[in-house]
């Protein structure tokens, strides 16, 4: 799967749980999810089983925390699709 | 001085009308929300009816947000925030997003039990060991003060916000508390009022204690018979009511129409004591509770017009109409009159006591005595008591002045308040 694909559906997943639109318009690997996005911390919790059921991985607790921004994600989920 | 209180905004969601404009016209017309649901059947239920309100997809949609819709699976959330944004829109005030909350209005929504259907789906992941699979919301859709939490968060109230719970008296206690509030001072505004989760695993332990009817499976509509001599067990009911009362100067300042006027009530309970039960209520408390309403009021016995009972269509009627023969000392024709809204939606458990007081308060501002339905064999021991003219059968358009409603709950608990016709 490309950076690109990664990066767009994850884009899809987070847009429900987003309370600043505008950081939407440019998001890429250094968004902030709580920072630019403004997601609820305990909808964090969500985005991560959204992405499990996406991509069919599971995310361990540990691997959830690094989890700050798209591109820790997208480095996550490259890592358990690998 | 005690400050004086009025209900300016009323929402309901009810088995037999969801919206307050429909609800006054369901109570009018004596409609039943009582339906058959074969899920019911399924399960082997002997009851296989209830009392649920009708809310569509494009209705969530209205109500919530995409973001509070995602995996929100708790019926009495759903009819809370209904009801609880409608009466405060209905009482003129605005849902505003603002950064600061407003430090004078307070959330007093009461449950039995919330989210059941919420936790079932929690239970059933943390047994197949998938715990982390529950998301964020379990805990706030099935935590008691959750509808408390997600109203207060929506209309962004500053004041006491919190939750009770007292079984059926639950709603009426809710007003009961918020009125208190607003006359000691300490709020100018109170959103009250009460919701109640249903399905089969609200219902099932009803249905486990054979107090429900299981002879009307085919005909849902004649099962909830208050006052009737073939009633034969409550109808298991939900939904929520909800009233916006304020501090009557404040209503005034603001120009916010008023429906009625709160003049105070009782509650109390029989503590199981002297024939009252976890199930059964002492009759002395229930009196003494009636009694007492009226005193906190300064009202006469003989002033109350209008009476809308607990009466849930058992066996319990006939004792709860003594009770109120004993405590006004008022018999036959001197009765005042008399109705049950349970004969049309069912008894709604911890939402009945707000679903029924708005549909007190709608008598007093619009000069109606809503019908009592399905007691066409009137109990003779209750026509012994009372005569049957004070048990209106159809509607009638009369103009009432005070209405006492009542709530006797599970847990041996009392609730008595009553409202007045507001004469600006």
């Amino acid at each position: 799967m490309s950076e690109k694909e990664i990066i767009s559906r994850l884009k899809k997943i987070v847009q429900p749980y987003v309370q600043r639109p505008e950081g939407l318009e440019n998001f890429r690997e250094s968004t902030s999810f709580i920072g630019d996005l403004e997601i609820n911390s305990a909808n964090l919790v969500d985005v991560v089983l959204d992405v499990e059921d996406e991509f069919d991985i599971e995310i361990d607790n540990d691997s959830m925390e690094g989890m700050q921004t798209v591109g820790d994600a997208k480095k996550i989920i490259q890592q358990k699709l690998a | 001085m005690k400050r004086r209180v009025v209900i300016t905004g009323m929402g309901v969601a009810s088995p037999n009308a969801v919206g307050l404009a429909d609800f006054r016209n369901a109570i009018r017309e004596g409609r039943s929300g009582i339906r058959f649901f074969p899920e019911l059947e399924k399960l082997k239920f002997k009851c296989q009816i209830g009392g649920k309100p009708e809310i569509s997809e494009k209705m969530l949609q209205e109500y919530f947000s995409p973001l509070q819709l995602r995996g929100l699976n708790s019926s009495g959330i759903f009819y809370g925030v209904i009801a609880g944004k409608d009466a405060w829109k209905d009482a003129g005030l605005l849902i505003e997003e603002k950064e600061k909350p407003d430090w004078n209005s307070g959330i007093i929504f009461g449950t039995g039990i919330l989210g059941v259907d919420k936790f079932r789906e929690a239970i059933h992941l943390i047994d197949e060991g998938k715990t982390r699979r529950l998301g964020s919301t379990s805990v706030l859709q099935t935590m008691a003060s959750g509808i408390s939490a997600y109203l207060g968060g929506i209309l962004g109230c500053g004041n006491q916000v919190t939750t009770n719970s007292s079984a059926c008296t639950t709603g009426t206690e809710a007003l009961l508390m918020g009125f208190d509030r607003i006359s000691s001072g300490k709020a100018e505004r109170m959103l009250v009022g009460s919701c109640a989760d249903d399905g089969p695993y609200v219902w099932g332990g009803f249905d486990a204690m054979r107090i429900l009817p299981a002879n009307y499976n085919s005909t849902p509509e004649k099962a909830s018979r208050p006052m009737s001599e073939s009633a034969a067990g409550f109808v298991p009911g939900s939904g929520a009511g909800a009233l916006l009362l304020e501090d009557l100067d404040s209503a005034k300042k603001r120009g916010a129409k008023i429906y009625a006027e709160v003049l105070g009530g009782e509650i109390n309970s029989g503590g199981q004591r002297g024939g009252g039960s976890m199930t059964a209520a002492n009759d002395e408390a229930v009196q003494r509770c009636i009694v007492k309403a009226l005193e906190n009021c300064s009202l006469k016995k003989d002033e109350i017009d209008g009476i809308n009972g607990h009466l849930t269509a058992t066996k319990g009627d006939v004792t709860e109409i003594k009770n109120w023969v004993n405590a006004l000392g008022r018999k036959g024709k001197d009765f005042p009159l008399i109705n049950s809204l349970k004969g049309m939606t069912g008894h709604c458990l911890s939402a009945s006591g707000s679903i029924e007081c708005v549909a007190s308060v709608l008598q007093l501002s619009d000069n109606f005595i809503f019908p009592n339905i399905n007691c066409e064999d009137l109990h003779p021991e209750i026509v012994k008591l009372i005569t049957s003219e004070n048990i209106p059968r159809e509607t009638l358009q009369t103009e009432v002045k005070t209405i006492a409603k009542a709530s006797f709950g599970f847990g041996d608990v009392n609730a008595v308040v009553i409202f007045k016709k507001y004469i600006a």
